[in-house]
């Protein structure tokens, strides 16, 4: 590891640390009231989901509608487990088995769904994530349609930070690994790369497992944080939402995916105060947005502190092509 | 039997409304490429444009039905030109979220217009039960059987027959050709978006006259349900899509008559799933294979 390399790494975590050390301060000193904590927590929650999908769509480039139901996963197991277990180790093992449950049901349905291609795909996962609301909403277990109340508080807006960071350092160092790589390549080309000797299944099957390990996760993390779960609160435009984030950020860009979810989380608290209309404006500003920059805020490209702070796309042409 | 055969026909009732929607959807995505989420709401734009027409203007029913179908064309012609003409060369995904956006528009400019409590869709015509051999069938459910049969033959009709038809497959089939043998592509993809959304209207009229009630949210599940249609029939193929309404339709309310009907929406996601991954392109699709 260059010098170079340690300064980057070092200026990103500086960068964290400032964000995480902001919120304390402001929190401090009464700058940031209880309802800015919960934007800011939801603003988390939906970072950790949307890194997830993105993994998918943005950089395995399968077309996922069915992201809300893995996080229903997350929610369920999460609430179910801390009923029998009480208490912060109930809370851990209710995290811990719902993304284990999540991702092996992302398993199961995964190797067999993603030999479908492009739109096929996508609504079979919304089918998929659609058949487990409905079988959630019938059980005894899961309390139908009223879903669970009372769920003891465990998440603070300290443990979704650290948590959401832990997630875009495991995503951004995923796509870069070699399975990252292998998985860009069955994006851009998959006869292409499966000539190369790469199993493209596999790849996929991979990248929506991670995928739907972190959806679980935000389900978990939100299901204490709002202390009630409901089916409704897990449908269909759930994944819309979190499909909206990636893509007005700019599909596989990670920080465009960050950007967007604390931009369209503090919109979203702006316009409590229009009532009814909050919608209207929120769709006239998503239609806008997409006339504006179809390819999303970022396009492709991600953040350089690198360019910022250190001006190093220029002095150091040649080397500069392994980590942009 | 006679439950069998009644259920049947009540199925092949809700399926005629999925397939007028599943029409639309199918026709657009194969024109281009877009599924079109707003599709739902058009539909509940047509109901309550019927509502208006009868309640308001005390219109016919037939009359109020196809001045429906009319201003839901040109709104569908006015969404086409503002959110999805512009974005006619970006990435597909930007297309869906403005398709999105376009859909919660509608949903909440309706909801914030006219509340989002249900209304109850004015008694046009009156209800009457005809028996036949033990089977009931009210004189609503044939208009709404009728109704969708003469709009799908008459698409039909325009599909094959006209020119404005053979430009839409033109373009369908490759819109660059097409451009070059002078189709003017816009003018057909607009033309697409009218004919799909009138259908769309009619379905909306029809199920409002059958429920007897309306609201803001009403196409969302529709749409969805129109959408897997498409989808299971073959999407872009427009026998696909009625061959889809009238199995989604019959199955629904099969199910509904059995002690899963809690399940049946979970029923049908696994159909679509079951049969998609026997044939990825669905019931009445060709398999394409890519070329390298």
């Amino acid at each position: 590891m260059d010098q170079a390399h340690i300064k980057y790494t070092l200026s990103w975590a500086s960068l964290a640390a400032m964000g995480f050390i902001l919120i304390f301060v402001a929190q401090m000193v009464g700058l940031i009231g209880h309802y800015g904590i919960t934007t800011i927590v939801l603003i988390g929650i939906n970072i950790i989901a949307a890194l997830g999908l993105n993994l998918v769509v943005g950089i395995s480039g399968q077309f996922s509608l069915g992201h809300a139901g893995f996080m229903a996963i997350g929610a369920y197991a999460t609430a179910l487990v801390m009923e029998v277990v009480p208490g912060v180790i109930g809370f851990i093992l209710g995290m811990v088995s719902g993304i284990v449950v999540s991702g092996v049901i992302a398993l199961v349905v995964g190797i067999p769904t993603l030999r479908l291609r492009g739109d096929y795909l996508a609504i079979a996962t919304l089918g998929f994530a659609e058949i487990i609301r409905i079988v959630i909403m019938n059980l005894k277990i899961t309390n139908g349609p009223a879903g669970i109340f009372g769920i003891a508080p465990f998440v603070s807006w300290q443990l979704v930070y650290v948590l959401a960071v832990i997630t875009l350092i495991i995503v951004v160092n995923f796509v870069r690994s070699m399975p990252g790589q292998a998985i860009i390549a069955v994006r851009d080309n998959e006869i292409a790369a499966e000539s190369l000797g790469i199993n493209t299944t596999k790849y996929k099957v991979i990248a929506f497992v991670t995928g739907a390990l972190f959806a679980a996760m935000a389900g978990s993390l939100r299901a204490s944080f709002i202390q009630s779960i409901a089916p409704k609160d897990y449908a269909f435009m759930q994944s819309i939402m979190i499909l909206i984030i990636i893509v007005i950020g700019g599909i596989g860009s990670m920080s465009g995916t960050v950007v967007t979810a604390i931009a369209l989380g503090l919109l979203d608290t702006m316009l409590q105060n229009f009532g009814s209309l909050r919608m209207v404006i929120y769709a006239a500003i998503l239609i806008v947005v997409m006339l504006i920059r179809p390819q999303g805020i970022f396009g492709s490209r991600e953040l350089s502190l690198k360019k910022w702070l250190f001006d190093e796309g220029d002095r150091h042409g040649s080397d500069n092509t392994e980590n942009a | 039997m006679t439950t069998f055969i009644q259920q049947l026909i009540n199925g092949l009732m809700l399926g005629s409304v999925y397939a007028l929607l599943a029409l639309g959807y199918t026709m657009v995505y194969g024109i281009i490429k877009l599924i079109n989420f707003a599709h739902g709401d058009i539909y509940m734009l047509g109901a309550y444009f019927g509502y208006f027409f009868i309640k308001v203007l005390h219109l016919n029913f037939f009359i109020a039905l196809i001045l429906a179908m009319v201003v839901s064309a040109v709104i569908g012609v006015v969404i086409e030109y503002i959110a999805y003409r512009p974005l006619r060369h970006s990435p597909r995904i930007a297309v869906l979220i403005s398709a999105l956006g376009i859909s919660f528009f509608l949903e909440n400019g309706m909801t914030y217009l006219y509340g989002s409590d249900q209304r109850s869709f004015p008694q046009a015509i009156k209800t009457v039960q005809y028996q036949f051999c033990g089977i009931q069938i009210s004189n609503i459910q044939l208009i709404i059987a009728v109704t969708s049969i003469v709009l799908m033959l008459l698409l039909t009709y325009i599909v094959k027959n006209t020119k404005m038809g053979r430009a839409m497959r033109a373009v369908s089939a490759d819109p660059d050709a097409a451009s070059l043998m002078g189709i003017n592509i816009n003018h057909t993809i607009s033309f697409t978006f009218a004919i799909g959304s009138a259908l769309a209207a009619a379905g909306g009229v029809l199920i409002g006259l059958y429920y007897n009630s309306i609201d803001p949210l009403m196409g969302m599940t529709p749409g969805l349900k129109a959408f897997v249609a498409a989808v299971l029939g073959g999407i872009g193929i427009i026998p696909g899509a009625a061959v889809g309404g009238w199995l989604i339709g019959i199955l629904e309310t099969m199910v509904q008559a059995t002690p899963f009907s809690d399940y049946k929406d979970a029923i049908v996601y696994a159909m679509l799933i079951v049969i998609l991954l026997i044939k990825p392109t669905g019931i009445l699709g060709k398999n394409k294979r890519e070329k390298v």
